[in-house]
């Protein structure tokens, strides 16, 4: 159960090994300790995680999770619950894929649909249904600001993002009043493994600042959340920019 | 529909059912989800001990009729959502007071049971549970047992504070406390700091029957811990004065205002607490002997105001009630000098000195001293209270389940030497865990 304060008994982490994913287990397990589940494929990174998290005092289980296969999710949120509560389930699996690729892959972009889209909106359904049973969670959905107006530098991957956070902003209004609530984070350019080696962009973020943010949100019970908070104003302006215009800034 | 306690903090949804008798409970065991199901009746827990997330919530205070009296031994049979307010308007005029009454009497026995409520006579009459001669409880396997001190003590004191997570308490044998009038014979001293109000209550406190300080948390240095300590006892009939003894028993216990719907966040704040604090410690007469008071205005003067809680606004608030044994006076001090310091606003801290403890598993009170304040929901006071219960588990102290909404799970544990006990009682009667609760999924109780 999230306490009176907000501290968290139970966190699950879906796509386990992502940068903010650890970073926000990390920022939690300052705090006190607590139940971590580690959602995630059979990697060694998986099991590098998993031991991390241990050594900040969190009491880990470690769950296969793969946004490949259809049957995953329901198998990974019944996996979860069975030991306990889930209080917060953070959604951080996805992938950035290779920009001038999916211009000409048809394959590889429905694959990244899949993953970043199809995948998340099965995970997010079966995470609903069991907080609802519970009478209580809080979904946290990694979203991004390339989601929230497309550009044409990353369309595949901005489109799955404006999919997800469409979904995941819909199903937090549908779950209101169920006990249950969903949080949107829409970090920036965030420097992390997903983006290394691509230069850096204006009001680029970390993990750790992510993290940061979605603790803050989730215990002051926030339905939308910006990485850097002044990401929002930029986004608002963007957002209202003409066509002609948008499609000619530099990125 | 969506429950909190007290203080209104940590809403979440339960079916809400009403018990009229022991029937709509057992047929509630009998349809109930994998979420289980949990009795509850006034929730002046401040916390989530009354709370079933996705579950069953039984709305015990429609089982509230006497069943028997027993004039001689003093003992009333009573089901377990009667309020004390009601056995007060029912027995005060006959000469019987409720034997432990906590600082409201709009609590259930049940529920008094469940927390093993004490009050100001602690010291000398230990909690509720202990005037309890025996209770009938609805367990997991749909049976009723009837449970006592002597009838399954393991189950009986693992409900004695077991927060309703060993069944559904029906029926209570009580035995009420003698009294001649409904007067109580005060004496209110002030002291100017925690060590002189301490010395005193060692000295003196057991020539009381009921005795509690309230206490300045917001004072800093040499001011520290200033309170007002009132004291007393039932007054004798040719103690009162020649009007009222010609109705001793005269008894009317009604809530005199209610507490708007709507307050603004932020009202209580250090500044406006402060100057509280200030008017009620000046007030305070130095020293005043045999002074009478109504029980409502000794035992209860918060329920002159009705639903007091919401003065703390939108974000509700958090009740923080620790004991550290005898010999850790130090502890305390260092507790109140960190309180004082975080500027966390507070008034209502109240200090009592407990006495014996009893054998419920769960049941809060050790001899030694005891702290409760309120504080406003703010930023920063997870952190604090963290701090704070490191200091209480360091001495040997412990916070109260009927209050803590937040305690760390692993420091509760070493607060509670007999949880393993309690663990053991309900793998008994309810291996599967049906009756359970946001406080007991909190801290894996």
């Amino acid at each position: 159960m999230i306490d009176a304060l907000g501290s968290v008994g139970s966190l699950l982490l879906v796509g386990g090994t992502s940068d903010i994913a650890v970073a926000t287990a990390r920022r939690y397990l300052d705090e006190r300790p607590l139940r971590v589940v580690v959602a995630a494929r059979d990697t060694p990174r998986r099991s590098a995680v998993a031991e991390e998290l241990r050594k900040a005092g969190g009491r880990v289980e470690v769950l296969d999770f793969d946004a490949d296969d259809p049957g995953s999710p329901a198998r990974m949120v019944a996996g979860a619950a069975a030991s306990g509560d889930i209080d917060v389930a953070v959604v951080a699996f996805g992938q950035l894929g290779d920009a001038d690729q999916l211009r000409t892959d048809a394959a590889a972009a429905a694959h990244l649909a899949q993953v970043n889209y199809v995948a998340a909106v099965s995970v997010g359904t079966e995470l609903a249904g069991r907080m609802r049973t519970q009478g209580h969670g809080v979904i946290v959905a990694l979203s991004s600001v390339a989601g929230e107006r497309v550009r044409r530098s990353n369309y595949v991957y901005g489109s799955t993002k404006a999919g997800m956070d469409g979904f995941y902003s819909g199903l937090g209004d549908s779950l209101v009043g169920t006990g249950v609530s969903v949080l949107v984070v829409r970090p920036g350019f965030v420097r992390s493994k997903m983006t290394e080696g691509m230069p850096d962009a204006p009001l680029s973020t970390t993990p750790e600042a992510v993290a940061e943010a979605i603790v803050a949100g989730v215990r002051s019970g926030r339905h939308t959340v910006w990485v850097p908070g002044a990401m929002r104003w930029v986004m608002s302006g963007l957002r209202h920019t003409p066509r002609a215009i948008f499609r000619r800034l530099p990125f | 529909m969506s429950l909190t306690g007290w203080g209104r903090t940590a809403p979440t949804p339960a079916t809400l059912v009403p018990v009229r008798d022991p029937a709509d409970a057992a047929a509630a065991l009998a349809a109930r989800t994998p979420r289980g199901l949990l009795a509850r009746g006034l929730a002046r827990s401040y916390n989530d001990a009354a709370q079933n997330a996705g579950g069953q919530v039984l709305d015990m205070t429609t089982a509230d009729r006497v069943l028997d009296v027993d004039l001689p031994a003093a003992e009333i049979e009573v089901e377990a959502g009667i309020s004390l307010d009601r056995l007060m308007n029912l027995f005060v005029p006959m000469g019987w007071f409720v034997p432990v009454t906590p600082g409201t009497r709009y609590v259930t026995v049940g529920g008094a049971i469940a927390a093993d409520i004490h009050g100001k006579n602690h010291h000398v009459a230990g909690t509720f549970s202990q005037h309890v001669a025996w209770l009938d409880l609805l367990t997991a396997d749909g049976e009723v047992r009837r449970i006592g001190p002597d009838q399954d003590p393991d189950l009986f004191w693992a409900t004695a504070g077991g927060m309703g997570l060993t069944g559904v308490i029906l029926r209570a044998r009580v035995r009420m406390k003698p009294i001649e009038s409904s007067r109580i014979v005060v004496d209110t001293d002030r002291t100017p700091d925690l060590d002189s109000l301490m010395t005193l209550l060692t000295e003196t406190d057991h020539l009381y029957d009921y005795s509690v300080a309230w206490i300045d948390c917001v004072a800093r240095g040499a001011r520290m811990g200033r309170s007002v300590l009132t004291r007393g006892r039932f007054a004798r009939r040719e103690e009162l004065t020649p009007k009222q003894q010609a109705d001793p028993l005269r008894y009317s216990g009604q809530v005199r205002l209610s507490a708007p719907g709507v307050f603004p966040p932020g009202l209580l704040n250090p500044a406006t607490v402060a100057a509280f604090n200030e008017v009620w410690y000046r007030k305070s007469p130095r020293r005043k002997r045999d002074q009478l008071q109504t029980i409502g205005a000794f035992f209860h003067p918060l329920d002159g105001v009705g639903d007091w809680n919401r003065v703390y606004g939108p974000r509700g608030f958090v009740q923080y009630q620790f004991v550290v044994p005898f010999g850790q006076e130090d502890a305390m001090r260092r507790a109140m000098e960190r309180i004082s310091r975080s500027g966390h606003a507070s008034f209502l801290a109240v200090l009592k000195r407990f006495g014996e403890g009893n054998p419920g598993m769960l049941s809060f009170p050790v001899p030694g001293w005891t702290l409760a304040l309120d504080i406003p929901v703010v930023g920063g006071l997870a952190a604090l209270l963290d701090e704070l219960d490191e200091l209480v588990v360091a001495a040997g102290g412990r916070v109260y389940l009927a209050k803590d909404p937040r305690v760390r799970p692993d420091l509760f544990e070493q607060m509670y030497p007999r949880l393993e006990s309690f663990r053991d009682v309900r793998r008994r009667v309810d291996p599967e865990g049906v009756f359970t609760s946001d406080l007991a999924r909190r801290l894996t109780l």
